[in-house]
């Protein structure tokens, strides 16, 4: 569904983001503006800078990073890493929704507590929205304002407390 | 020139029976399929050398349009059989036919008309051999190639993706893959070039000179050659690259792979 939502399976639902459908927008634009991080990120180039259009030091910082992290080398990282890097060059896209597929699956709690922090300021920053897939109860718990649960019934829907 | 009688050739065939019978104890299917090649170029040169005589005997722009014709169908088909994850449908024999068509015929005309000039341009004895040449070798690099950027983006695929998440171009997605892969098509005719005098003596200066032809004449008509084939080989290889990487995405630049075969 995710995948769908960023458009990058061929799918008939219609979709709009504040008020423009997705059809009138370029492809690009739209996912630039519905950022979506897969489970699994992939590089491409050797350090991790040259996979950054534009670096925010803001956003490095906040998830525990300095800004050195652009000259290592993307064979070094640790998975952790690798997802929290993820997020960073997502958001350095400015994205007005996020698609995130357990973007804390393979983060210590202190990680993952940076990455609940840091998307929510950004969220609220940006006015922006999230759908944030997630395994965890507690981190529903902490995180959530609308409740979806995919099962095989299909999807359920339940406000937050 | 000295003429070859049916015994010289026999004598040469028994190199290759020979060739046969010792690789038989390796692999036997081998030994099979080398006499069944051996045999086909039998049969295959024979019956262009006859066609070739009917033609040149009656030169009309038809007959030689035609034969050009076939020569493009039967060199899409290899094209397309030398895919091991090609298009499906149309596309899978179209992009080669049409980058073919439109780099090999372009150049051969152009070479007929305003680089050799002859009266009238489509005399078959320049016309055949000469596109005869510029579609084996555009062949080669199509096929090279486009096997290669199919191959690169089923393998690649996670990272195209990526990239497009990111809000990539379709084109600046896959823009490595298309370098390395516009490279494969037109590595083997630079090293030709290359090589060309030095370890090799190409073929075709190689037969005009057992025929009797001056050497410098037989090597410019070489040199005239190479450069009608790179150009060849290297703008057919650009237009399937540009066509294969069109069909790979949609208009909403989506990365298509169920658009490729398996």
């Amino acid at each position: 569904m995710l995948r769908s939502l960023a458009d990058l399976d061929v799918n008939q639902s219609s979709v709009n983001l504040r008020g423009v459908q997705r059809e009138r927008m370029p492809a690009t634009e739209w996912r630039r503006q519905v950022g979506y991080l897969p489970a699994e990120s992939r590089w491409w180039s050797e350090t991790v800078g040259e996979h950054f259009p534009r670096v925010q030091a803001d956003i490095l910082s906040q998830l525990g990073f300095e800004g050195e992290v652009l000259t290592w080398q993307v064979e070094r990282l640790s998975s952790g890493e690798r997802q929290r890097l993820a997020l960073a060059r997502l958001l350095s896209n400015q994205p007005q929704v996020l698609l995130l597929d357990e973007p804390t699956a393979n983060l210590d709690p202190v990680s993952t507590q940076r990455v609940e922090k840091l998307v929510m300021d950004y969220l609220h920053r940006k006015q922006a929205a999230c759908l944030w897939v997630t395994h965890a109860n507690d981190q529903i718990e902490r995180i959530a304002s609308r409740i979806f649960y995919l099962d095989r019934q299909g999807l359920d829907q339940k406000m937050a407390t | 020139m000295i003429e070859l009688s049916v015994f010289d050739l026999v004598l040469a065939a028994l190199l290759v029976v020979a060739l046969a019978l010792t690789s038989a104890r390796i692999y036997p299917g081998l030994a099979r399929q080398l006499l069944i090649a051996g045999l086909r170029t039998v049969i295959q040169l024979t019956l262009i050398g006859l066609v070739l005589k009917t033609l040149f005997a009656n030169s009309h722009l038809l007959w030689v349009g035609l034969l050009s014709v076939l020569m493009l169908a039967v060199a899409g088909r290899e094209v397309m059989t030398r895919q091991h994850r090609r298009f499906s449908g149309r596309w899978g024999y179209g992009i080669g036919v049409v980058s073919m068509f439109v780099s090999s015929f372009t150049v051969a005309l152009f070479a007929l008309i305003v680089v050799v000039g002859n009266e009238p341009w489509y005399q078959p004895q320049y016309a055949i051999p000469l596109l005869g040449m510029l579609l084996g070798n555009t062949m080669n690099g199509i096929a090279l190639a486009l096997d290669r950027l199919t191959q690169s983006a089923w393998e690649q695929r996670g990272v195209i993706e990526a990239r497009l998440m990111l809000g990539y171009t379709a084109q600046d997605a896959v823009s490595g893959i298309r370098q390395q892969v516009f490279r494969s098509g037109l590595i083997p005719i630079i090293n030709a070039m290359a090589a060309a005098g030095i370890v090799s003596l190409p073929g075709m200066m190689t037969g005009q000179i057992l025929a009797g032809a001056e050497p410098v004449e037989a090597v410019k008509y070489q040199i005239l050659i190479m450069f009608l084939i790179s150009a060849g080989a290297g703008f057919g290889t650009l237009a399937a690259v540009h066509l294969g990487v069109r069909r790979l995405f949609d208009e909403r630049q989506r990365l298509r792979l169920d658009r490729l075969q398996r």
